[in-house]
C-alpha cells in the first residue's frame, strides 16, 4: 500500500471520529477542541492534496483567530451544561434518519463509478520548485480582484457589526467625553471675584 | 490508490455528521454554529479535491473566500449570541420564542 493511502486512511478516520466527538460531547469546551483536532487534520489531508497555501490558512485562521474566538466565547458565557443536552436522545432517531438519508444519496451521485481513478486520473505531483502560493496570489490579484476587494469590505462590515452588537454603555462606569472637554471655554471654569482685601 | 471520489466521500459524510448535529443540539446554539463551521469545511474538501483533480486553481481561490466568509459569519453569530446571553441569560434554542404569536 502506497504511503499515501495509508495517510489518507489515518487522516480520515481521525477527521470523521472527531467531527462525531463535536456532535456528541456533553461540554462545548470539549466540542470546540474537537473542532479544532478537525480543522487541523483537514489541513493535512490538504497538503496531502498539495493544496499549501490554504492548509496553512486554515490552521492559521480557523484554529488560531475563529476557534480561539470561540472558545473565549464558550468560556465567558456561564452556560449550565446539563439542560442543554435534555433533547439529546429523543432528537436521535430523526437526527440519524436524516443524515443517513443524505448519505446514501450522496453517495449514490459522488461514487465510485463516476469520480473513480477511471475517469478522474490522479495529477503527476508538482515540480520541485512549485509554489502554491505564488501561483493562487497570481490568479487573487489578477483576475478576482475585484471579488478579493469585496472580501476585505465583508470583513471590515463583520468588524463593525461584531464591535457595535456587543458594545453597551454602562451607566455607572466613568467616562470621557472628548468632544464636550474640547467645547469647554474660560468661563465655564473660572469666575473671577473681585472683593476687598481683607485685613491682617 | 487515492481518487477523487475518496475525497468527495470523505466531504460528504463530515456533512452528514453535521448535519446530524444540527438535528441532535437543538438546546445549544453554540454546537449549531460549530456544526455550520464542519458543513463549511466538508464544502471546501471538495473544491480543494475538485482544483488538484481538474488542475484548475479557481477551486482554490473559491476556498479562499469562504473561508473569509465563514470568519466574519463566526464572529457576527458569535457577537449576536453574547448580545442574546447578556439580555435572556439563556443559549437554549427552545426558551428563544419571544417573537412567537
Amino acid at each position: 500500500m502506497p504511503i499515501e493511502t495509508i495517510i489518507f486512511y489515518a487522516f480520515s478516520s481521525v477527521l470523521v471520529l472527531s467531527a462525531l466527538a463535536v456532535i456528541t460531547v456533553r461540554n462545548p469546551v470539549y466540542a470546540a477542541l474537537f473542532l479544532v483536532l478537525c480543522f487541523f487534520t483537514s489541513a493535512a489531508i490538504w497538503l496531502l492534496l498539495e493544496v499549501e497555501f490554504l492548509a496553512i490558512v486554515l490552521v492559521l485562521v480557523y484554529v488560531g483567530a475563529v476557534m480561539v474566538l470561540f472558545l473565549f466565547v464558550v468560556m465567558m458565557l456561564d452556560i449550565n451544561v446539563e439542560p442543554l443536552k435534555e433533547g439529546f436522545a429523543r432528537y436521535l432517531p430523526v437526527g440519524l434518519l436524516v443524515a443517513l438519508a443524505m448519505l446514501v444519496e450522496m453517495l449514490a451521485v459522488l461514487g465510485i463509478k463516476r469520480f473513480g481513478p477511471e475517469s478522474f486520473p490522479a495529477p503527476p505531483p508538482h515540480p520541485a520548485g512549485y509554489s502554491n502560493t505564488r501561483e493562487l496570489g497570481e490568479l487573487l490579484y489578477t483576475e478576482y480582484v475585484y471579488p478579493f476587494e469585496i472580501a476585505a469590505v465583508i470583513l471590515l462590515v463583520a468588524i463593525i457589526a461584531a464591535i457595535a452588537l456587543t458594545l453597551r454603555r454602562r451607566p455607572e462606569t466613568r467616562y470621557q467625553d472628548p468632544g464636550r472637554q474640547v467645547q469647554v471655554r474660560k468661563e465655564d471654569r473660572l469666575r473671577v471675584v473681585s472683593m476687598e482685601a481683607e485685613k491682617r | 490508490m487515492i481518487g477523487l471520489a475518496h475525497f468527495l466521500i470523505l466531504g460528504a459524510i463530515l456533512f452528514c455528521i453535521s448535519v446530524a448535529g444540527i438535528f441532535l443540539n437543538r438546546k445549544n446554539v453554540l454546537i449549531l454554529l460549530m456544526a455550520i463551521e464542519l458543513m463549511l469545511l466538508a464544502v471546501n474538501m471538495n473544491f480543494v479535491a475538485f482544483s488538484r483533480f481538474l488542475g484548475n486553481t479557481d477551486g482554490q481561490v473559491f476556498v479562499f473566500f469562504i473561508l473569509t466568509v465563514a470568519a466574519a459569519e463566526a464572529a457576527i453569530g458569535l457577537a449576536i449570541l453574547v448580545v442574546l446571553f447578556r439580555n435572556r441569560q439563556t443559549i437554549n434554542v427552545q426558551e428563544l420564542d419571544s417573537l412567537k404569536g
